[in-house]
């Protein structure tokens, strides 16, 4: 299931083309404003991807990383007065830092121990952050009310942080499609298959999974300082919440975990769901929406665990007729 | 005197731990499976329970029982219609598929039940004891010695049955298992009943002294794991010594350092247990 088949490229290149294209296609500024969102979703999604996908460590604790750029950015606001964005390079320095430490001796379980300690650990940054006076306690931070100069990054119209968003997700899909094709690519797959036989192959285990991690850690930190720049507020449920760290592993699995424009489309079926049925329910929608969400990855982990990449896999190689079934 | 006091209430609620962390780690030793949606099989048993009491008049007696009774129909029905299907896929499907059923049930409790916290009357299980200066109320005290009973009661039917020793035949090898007669399939699912049983009894205990709400299965199944992974895999008395064991340990925080931080105390050790051993406190291999 390597990404970038013959026949996913055309399909890619002109999603990304509709995609470039939608704030223009469309005047309405809620249906701008998904497109925004989508493209962060595809943002965190593929960042977790590197780690839970490609290298099979199912994180369900990304929000640390999430929270930690979206504080980042806050605290410098708050403290310093410097423009939002500019808390970006900080929360990515410190979502790698936390990666090494707490990543490091994580490593060494496997499977179920792996997930359960990253929930254990994001757990426990919400609980402090929801104490911590420098990054406003349970009622959270604010970021510039009204911009001060274009560095705040403060816009009335979601169009700018379309494209804003859309840039990062092509480097970011660039510097994946670039790690697969590299040794790290090969020697994460076979962690993927299994910590001891990649060991038995001469992968140094440890290290290729921290790579990941620090590579992961630091792009879900971009996201959440990028959501804070746009949303200009967090507080310990919005940037640290389990929630969070589920949505990113619901999106990335709904469109194929470990694929390189899986998250992408697991963001563009998930998000305007989402953002439909909040505005339609309103403040109960949230609770409609994680019944949905709920409901699908039962479903993908029930009946297509390979998510929609799979489908896909499977209904293009019916296409071409190849008799070359790799699995 | 009040620090005694402290660590009593500490193993009550620490032996209502042991009881639904054993549930979670016979699942978990039969068949290396996580139910992340443990704690909301708590939740679940919790409203069993206040809607029993509040719309059928039931009382602890009765409720009780039709708890474990509607968790242990919900466990089976989990692992047939799900569990059995996830769990020889991917380690991502595994984690997804119970993950998925707890947001299902937590939100779904949302959206019935509403976000309000509901709690029982006092007066169900009314008064207080006083032991030497230690005072407690009647309620913990049933529902931690119940707990303590039926934990060691599940630990006995497992180590003295044969149907304890036909479960835990499949734990160890499912194809010898087979060869000796014994259907892995019916077994593995009367551990998925189990487990939920015991989180149904375990939640309509809490219930008589706790607040009810649809988040509450979020701290309780994090609790869960770490009495488990203290405990070691597939132990019960492990996961009894475990769950007394971080009853103290959180009553104790709770009332030295705050009742904030009780949380922070425990996830933290649990972290640093599964650095310093991987395979938990109490566990082999």
């Amino acid at each position: 299931m390597r990404p970038g088949g013959i026949r996913t490229w055309p399909l890619a290149a002109l999603v990304f083309v509709a995609i470039a294209a939608w704030p223009l296609l469309v005047q309405d500024v809620f249906l701008q404003r998904i497109g925004a969102l989508v493209l962060l979703a595809a943002i965190s999604a593929s960042a977790w991807n590197l780690l839970g996908g490609y290298a099979g460590q199912v994180s369900v604790g990304h929000a640390v990383y999430f929270g930690a750029g979206a504080y980042s950015s806050l605290v410098v606001f708050n403290q310093w007065g410097w423009p939002p964005i500019a808390g970006a390079p900080i929360g990515v320095a410190v979502s790698m830092l936390i990666g090494a430490v707490v990543g490091t001796p994580t490593f060494r379980l496997r499977g179920h121990y792996f997930s359960m300690a990253t929930i254990a650990a994001a757990e426990l940054a919400r609980i402090l952050v929801a104490n911590w006076p420098l990054t406003g306690a349970a009622v959270g931070l604010m970021g510039p009310p009204v911009p001060r100069s274009v560095w705040d990054l403060s816009f009335i119209s979601p169009v700018p942080y379309h494209y804003l968003f859309l840039s990062v997700l092509v480097v970011l899909l660039a510097v994946t499609w670039w790690m697969t094709r590299s040794r790290m690519g090969y020697y994460l797959a076979a962690i993927r298959g299994g910590d001891r036989a990649a060991r038995s192959l001469g992968v140094p285990v440890l290290r290729y999974k921290l790579y990941a991690l620090l590579l992961s850690a630091g792009f879900t930190s971009m996201a959440g300082s990028l959501y804070a720049v746009m949303v200009g507020f967090a507080d310990p449920d919005s940037a640290l919440g389990i929630l969070i760290s589920v949505k990113m592993v619901i999106v990335a699995a709904l469109g194929g975990a470990g694929t390189l424009f899986g998250p992408l489309a697991g963001a563009i079926i998930l998000i305007p769901l989402e953002e439909t049925t909040n505005a339609a329910f309103g403040g109960g929608g949230t609770g409609i929406t994680f019944i949905v969400y709920g409901a699908i990855i039962v479903l993908v982990a029930r009946f297509q665990p390979g998510g929609m990449a799979a489908l896909w896999q499977a209904v293009t190689t019916r296409k071409t007729g190849s008799a070359s079934r790799v699995s | 005197m009040i620090l005694l006091q402290v660590v009593v209430s500490g193993l009550l609620m620490g032996s209502v731990y042991a009881l639904f962390s054993s549930g979670l780690t016979l699942i978990w030793g039969m068949m290396n499976v996580v139910n992340f949606a443990h704690g909301d099989f708590v939740m679940l048993a919790m409203y069993a329970a206040f809607f029993g009491y509040t719309l059928l008049h039931f009382g602890p007696v009765f409720f009780v029982p039709a708890a474990a009774m509607l968790l242990f129909l919900l466990g089976v029905i989990v692992y047939l219609g799900l569990v059995r299907h996830v769990a020889r896929g991917p380690m991502l499907a595994q984690i997804l598929g119970t993950f998925g059923l707890a947001l299902v049930l937590r939100y779904a409790a949302f959206w019935a039940f509403t976000a309000n916290f509901v709690s029982l009357p006092d007066t169900l299980v009314g008064g207080t004891f006083d032991l030497g200066g230690i005072r407690i109320e009647a309620s913990r005290l049933l529902g931690g010695v119940l707990a303590l009973v039926i934990t060691i009661g599940m630990h006995l039917v497992l180590t003295r049955t044969m149907l304890g020793s036909r479960l835990l035949a499949v734990a160890e090898d499912r194809n010898a298992a087979m060869l000796m007669g014994i259907r892995p399939d019916r077994m593995q699912a009367l551990a998925w009943g189990v487990g939920a049983a015991s989180t149904g009894i375990a939640g309509a205990l809490i219930a008589l002294f706790f607040y009810i709400s649809p988040t509450v299965g979020e701290s309780l199944a994090l609790i869960a794991f770490v009495v488990v992974c203290l405990g070691g895999f597939g132990s019960v008395p492990g996961a009894l010594i475990a769950g007394l064991g971080i009853g103290v340990i959180e009553a104790l925080s709770a009332y030295l350092i705050g009742a904030v931080y009780k949380d922070v105390v425990v996830y933290t050790l649990f972290l640093l247990v599964l650095w310093v051993r991987p395979q938990g406190l109490l566990g082999t291999n």
